[in-house]
């Protein structure tokens, strides 16, 4: 039994179903993304396994329990964290202040999980008096996955994380997210630079039309020659 | 030439008074803020509500005159204060629960959000047309002056004297203390913290466990606080008359607009933008003139740019100036 099981996943905005029997599972320590063209439903999906999209059919478990019908906000005292793809900061406020805002839900001392961000991330060590809304695109990120640490997750989703920075950022943003990883968080990342992403993962899941194509390990998919053509490019 | 007379005079008839309705100004323009921070609309109600609250202390007031319970010299009406703003609280709290909840949560455009706001701004003022009446009250007490023109003159040798009002006073030291705790407040406390999270990014401060109604009801809380004191210091400093708190909402949206909205520290700014052009657009400049220039240059006429009839026209003309040319206000704030 995974960790995270979001079964035949069926359900849309009102109208058409978008998503068709999707299914997509995530181990603890391990990363999983789920990768695709464009409207092939990937964000559709992280919303639906956070509760944000009513399903008509499927089911979500998550550590052994049924999470299916469960408000967003619950999700994340269950253990689940997420990272959305836009406004996923308070522009203004502080770096510290975003961090303490992702640590709104807990009673404990947060200080511990607070100099681990700063240890993933020392450049927000440096900006933590400064604005969110005025770090660039990269930290902006860093500050977006920071927060959503703090709330100390058991499973860590990120949403297109890498959208719209340079590759080098990207590579460094990828490189911390394995460091996450490593300490037993569990990630599901949708991502559109499809085989970096792959090449970090321990299971891909490559979804078209709403509806799983491909699932296997990253390395498995990567060697795939019908993956390679018709996803990554050749 | 006379330098010193001239900025006594100046003082005495735009600094100070300006002074102290800046202040209430940017009290009134901070709870209009907060609400737009929060709730994202334009709160007509707000002038209502600090009638209200004036109100409720003028009633507590009155009867803690007859009583002859007193804080001479300072005036009856502040230990009044915080009878009226709990009544504030409760009455903006009940009208959150009557109305404004509703539209929240079916998350209603902030157009039909103002056009309930001006239904339930008739309601209260017909309210309190039926418990006060509609006439003028005077409820100060307590020393009038802290120092008058008599005694300045006295004590400087000037010609001009400067008068200074207690309320004027009381006024200003009030808004200062009001401000830094509100401040304060946002800055420091975890309720201030999640306030400006879901001000900032409403859905994010969700899925950070931000409990939506618990901020509104603090936003409203303090808005009438707020409403509150502004209404009593300003019904202190001038009088209390139930229709004026209608024509007050135009210079305190202007200092809202002028200063950015959403953002407190803009709101102050343009409290005090709008106040001292308003006083100084409509201050005749003659005497302060002829003190300045040599002795036979005294201009003929008042050297006053408007008549005092049309001092609303000025929050208007720099309401539409700023919304023309830089929609965002001194402090970039949201634009409507």
């Amino acid at each position: 039994m995974s960790f995270l099981a979001a079964r035949s996943m069926t359900g849309g905005y009102g109208g058409a179903d978008i998503l068709k029997d999707c299914t997509i599972t995530v181990d603890k320590g391990e990363i999983a993304v789920v990768v695709g063209p464009n409207g092939a439903g990937k964000s559709t999906a992280i919303k639906a396994i956070f509760g944000m999209l009513n399903l008509r059919e499927g089911s979500i478990e998550f550590d052994g329990r049924d999470i299916t019908a469960m408000a967003p906000q619950d999700r994340v005292r269950q253990g689940m964290a997420l990272v959305p793809q836009n406004r996923n900061v308070f522009p203004s406020m502080s770096v510290e202040e975003n961090l303490e805002m992702g640590a709104f839900i807990r009673n404990d001392d947060f200080n511990e999980t607070m100099e681990l961000v700063f240890h993933l991330f020392p450049v927000l060590r440096e900006k933590r008096a400064q604005p969110a809304g005025e770090l660039s695109g990269g930290q902006r990120q860093q500050v977006a996955v920071g927060r959503a640490l703090m709330t100390a997750p058991q499973l860590l989703i990120l949403d297109e994380p890498t959208a719209g920075v340079s590759p080098i950022v990207m590579d460094e943003l990828f490189d911390r997210i394995v460091e996450i990883a490593r300490t037993g968080i569990a990630i599901l990342m949708v991502e559109q630079n499809a085989r970096q992403a792959l090449e970090i993962a321990d299971h891909g899941f490559v979804l078209v039309q709403g509806g799983n194509r491909f699932t296997d390990t990253g390395e498995a998919l990567l060697a795939n020659a019908e993956v390679r053509r018709s996803f990554l490019g050749g | 030439m006379d330098i010193v007379n001239a900025l006594a005079l100046f003082a005495n008839f735009v600094a100070v008074p300006a002074t102290a309705y800046g202040a209430q100004l940017a009290l009134g323009a901070l709870g209009v803020t907060l609400i737009f921070g929060i709730l994202r609309f334009a709160n007509f109600s707000h002038g209502e509500l600090m009638s209200f609250g004036a109100m409720a202390t003028i009633l507590v007031t009155w009867t803690l005159q007859d009583l002859g319970i007193g804080i001479a010299p300072f005036p009856t009406a502040l230990l009044a204060l915080p009878v009226g703003i709990l009544a504030s609280i409760a009455v903006s709290l009940a009208t959150n629960r009557m109305v404004f909840r509703f539209y929240q949560r079916r998350r209603a455009n902030p157009i039909v959000f103002a056009i309930v706001s001006v239904g339930v701004m008739f309601v209260m003022a017909g309210l309190i047309r039926i418990i006060i009446g509609p006439d003028d009250q005077s409820f100060a007490d307590g020393e009038r002056f802290l120092i008058t023109a008599f005694e300045f003159q006295k004590a400087t040798g000037l010609k001009e004297g400067i008068a200074i009002k207690q309320t004027q006073v009381i006024t200003v030291v009030v808004a200062l203390v009001v401000v830094a705790a509100l401040f304060w407040f946002l800055r420091k406390t975890r309720a201030g913290k999640a306030m400006r999270a879901f001000s900032d990014e409403e859905d994010l401060a969700l899925l950070s466990g931000v409990n939506p109604d618990r901020v509104v009801q603090i936003a409203w809380i303090i808005t009438a606080t707020l409403a509150c004191i502004a209404g009593t210091l300003y019904g202190l400093d001038k009088t209390y008359k139930p229709f004026i708190f209608l024509q007050i909402l135009l210079p305190i949206f202007a200092a809202t607009i002028v200063g950015g909205i959403g953002q407190p520290v803009g709101a102050i700014l343009g409290g005090f933008v709008i106040a001292y052009s308003e006083v100084m657009v409509t201050y005749a400049f003659k005497k302060v003139i002829t003190y300045l220039s040599p002795t036979d240059w005294a201009p003929e006429g008042l050297v006053q740019l408007l008549s005092t009839d049309y001092k609303f026209a000025v929050s208007f003309i720099i309401l539409v100036a700023v919304l023309l040319i830089r929609p965002t206000g001194i402090i970039r704030g949201k634009v409507i």
